[in-house]
């Protein structure tokens, strides 16, 4: 373990490897007993797995159209979409205009909603058939039920929660970057020698491409025997009340422990709905009583990508910022100079936001008033 | 009839920081604590214990220092603990130490329930459970937060995207813990002191049926290629003045940035 910049090998190496990178004169090795060459290279093509609920996809399913068209194109290999469900008409063309060159459908009742038993046994019988390269989810709850049942039952391994992927030119292997102890630190992962190369990937970082009508593609059903996969009966399902939609909005205000209360948050409300954005917060006012969780940005809250993020009174721990990595603009204000949330902002404002915020609300309501004339 | 809960020993990341001169993890003096998903895990099954009666098996996989919190979880209520530790589990990744625990559990059987907490905070996965339940062939419900047992089933509601499922399973199955579902209970002296006659039992390889190629390092699909600190590419532009200038130059750079 490294310890003050030490590497310490002591009973509690996991050899996860950690020394090797940080040896500044490539004093560590790390010795793997090289596992033989495999018939890894009959393995091809990117495989995303379309979430669909109530037989619409998923934004998440874009995303990794996204990025797996990336990765495809460099591998110079098909984007391969999945489409699992009762009900699929017309997900598979959209899936196509977003960069699929080929989707699978499988339809069958049992698959209506996500059931882990059904989805396990349809998605590993087709992986097993087709042999596809690389497989990606999105990390949401029902992604991240299914994919670590499914790489058990291929044997192979799986990435969690990934925030960046790209391809090993030399080897054309995976690189599946992911957020560690709390988003501390960030680790590269692999698979070097088991195929299908399988990760989850964080919702709102990966960006989808707008649809282009005139792509064409492949749409193919496949003849899937319902059986007794089923493992789990759902009795019953119920929405959330969910108050907000923190994933899809386009200006966040949030705010932090120094909006001092209720009434603080209720301010930087009025500076969103001025700007036309949603409120959000930081952990420390969800912890108080001030406000409901759903509003909560970060490592156990939500993750954002808005176009603006404006953190009024938020100091910027590490739990926080991996929350606004997808914003385009982050602004801070914070009335200490040293506050890390300053390292994470394209704008920084040093002052009190009590003072700040109203001004901004009555300035920025007088231009919009100035345009309308 | 068991109830089993998997328990994971972790540093606790709320201490973790980085040296901001040297750009390190600190990691110096940070305590290791079990992995909090797993205090909820253990109550839920204490309180079923409570109810239906049979006996709490806490098992954990690391090395012998590992065995703290397997005190911890006696201290609590569990009724014996089971330590897997061997050179050769080290290295392993979800899909290793899945294995790994699954073939304790198979000399742990019958078995009535299997809980897991929802994830691990080290590695923040939640691979682990749902892994271990395939091994075992049995069904898994994750992030349970409430959840009642029947003679032959179990019934438990989990949270998904943007709704809640109620679901039933056969058991014996695997659940794993939402942090929402319980309030752990504290340790008891009384409990700390019998924590501290009750003999742990520790397994290594050699005490179960397992193939050598399947755990530790080499049992491990993944490796990990690189580790970094996570970097925040902004080029801030910081600003002090009064309230005046400050809102003045906000709004001005928003129009900018065609953001008003
Ligand atoms: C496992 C784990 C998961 C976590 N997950 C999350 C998560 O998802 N999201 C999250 O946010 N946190 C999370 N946290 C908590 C995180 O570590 C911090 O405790 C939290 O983010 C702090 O919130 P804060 O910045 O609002 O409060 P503080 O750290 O108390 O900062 C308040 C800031 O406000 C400034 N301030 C005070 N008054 C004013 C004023 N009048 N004007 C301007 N500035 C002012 C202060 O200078 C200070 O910088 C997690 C922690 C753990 C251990
Ligand atoms: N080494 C281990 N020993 C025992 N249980 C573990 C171990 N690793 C993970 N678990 C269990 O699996 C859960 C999820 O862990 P993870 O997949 O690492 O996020 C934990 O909350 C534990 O219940």
């Amino acid at each position: 373990m490294i310890i003050e910049g030490m590497a310490i090998v002591n009973e509690g190496c996991t050899a996860c490897g950690a020394c090797v990178d940080l040896c500044p004169v490539e004093a560590i090795s790390l010795d793997l007993d090289e596992i033989p060459t495999d018939e890894t290279d009959e393995y091809c093509d990117v495989w995303v797995w379309l979430e669909t609920r109530d037989n619409r996809l998923e934004g998440v399913g874009l995303e990794l159209l996204g990025i797996g068209r990336e990765l495809a194109d460099i591998k110079q290999e098909k984007l391969v979409g999945i489409l699992l469900g009762s009900k699929l008409e017309g997900l598979a063309e959209k899936a196509i205009s977003h960069g699929a060159d080929r989707v699978w459908c499988i339809t069958d009742p049992a698959l209506e909603h996500y059931e882990n038993g059904a989805y396990t046994a349809a998605l590993t019988e087709l992986i097993n058939q087709e042999k596809p390269a690389i497989v990606l989810l999105g990390a949401t709850p029902d992604g991240r039920d299914l994919a670590p049942r499914v790489a058990a039952r291929l044997q192979t391994g799986l990435t969690a929660d990934c925030t960046g992927l790209a391809i090993e030119l030399e080897t054309g292997n995976l690189l599946q970057t992911r957020p560690a102890f709390g988003g501390n630190i960030m680790a590269t992962i692999i698979t070097p020698h088991h195929r299908p190369q399988m990760a989850t990937v964080r919702p709102q970082i990966m960006k989808a491409r707008p649809a282009d009508a005139a792509r064409t593609g492949e749409i193919l059903d496949y003849p899937f025997e319902s059986g007794a996969w089923a493992l789990t009966r759902i009795l019953s399902q119920e929405d959330t009340q969910k108050q907000v939609n923190l994933e899809q909005a386009d200006i966040i205000v949030a705010g932090g422990r120094g909006a001092d209360g209720p009434e603080g948050l209720q301010l930087l409300q009025e500076l969103a709905t001025t700007l036309g954005g949603t409120l959000a917060v930081s952990r420390a006012p969800v912890e108080e009583g001030w406000i409901a969780p759903d509003y909560q940005v970060g490592q156990t809250g939500k993750t954002v990508a808005p176009r603006l993020y404006i953190a009024c009174g938020i100091s910027g721990t590490i739990q926080h910022l991996v929350g606004i990595q997808g914003a385009d603009i982050v602004v801070a204000i914070n009335r200490d100079p040293k506050a890390p949330i300053f390292q994470a902002a394209d704008y920084g404002l040093v002052g009190d936001l009590f003072e700040i915020v109203p001004l901004l609300i009555t300035k920025i309501r007088k231009i919009q008033k100035q345009r309308h004339q | 009839m068991r109830w089993i809960v998997c328990i994971k020993q972790v540093p606790d990341t709320t201490e973790i920081r980085i040296d901001s001169r040297t750009n390190n993890l600190v990691r110096e003096g940070i305590a290791s604590i079990m992995n909090p998903y797993d205090c909820h895990a253990l109550e839920a099954a204490l309180q079923l214990r409570d109810q239906h009666g049979g006996q709490v098996t806490v098992v954990t996989m690391g090395p012998s220092q590992a065995e703290e919190c397997l005190r911890d979880a006696l201290a609590m209520g569990a009724d014996e603990a089971v330590l897997l530790s061997d050179p050769a589990f080290r290295g392993a990744d979800t899909l290793a130490t899945s294995y790994t625990l699954a073939a304790a559990i198979r000399r742990l059987a019958p078995v009535q329930l299997i809980f897991c907490g929802k994830q691990a905070i080290d590695g923040d996965t939640a691979q682990v459970g749902p892994e271990l339940a395939e091994w075992l062939g049995l069904p898994h419900i994750a992030g349970v937060e409430y959840l009642v047992v029947k003679a032959n089933n179990i019934t438990a509601r989990r949270e998904a995207e943007s709704e809640y499922y109620l679901v039933e399973a056969n058991l014996p199955a695997l659940v794993t813990i939402s942090r929402t579902m319980n309030e752990p209970r504290l340790p008891s002296v009384w409990g700390r002191l019998r924590a501290n006659r009750t003999p742990i039992t520790v397994w290594t390889g050699e005490d179960l049926d397992i193939d050598p190629n399947r755990i530790g390092l080499a049992g491990s699909p993944t490796r990990v290629k690189r580790i970094f600190y996570p970097q925040h590419q902004r080029q801030t532009q910081i600003r002090q003045g009064n309230a005046e200038q400050l809102s003045n130059w906000l709004v001005k750079t928003l129009a900018e940035e065609r953001l008003l």
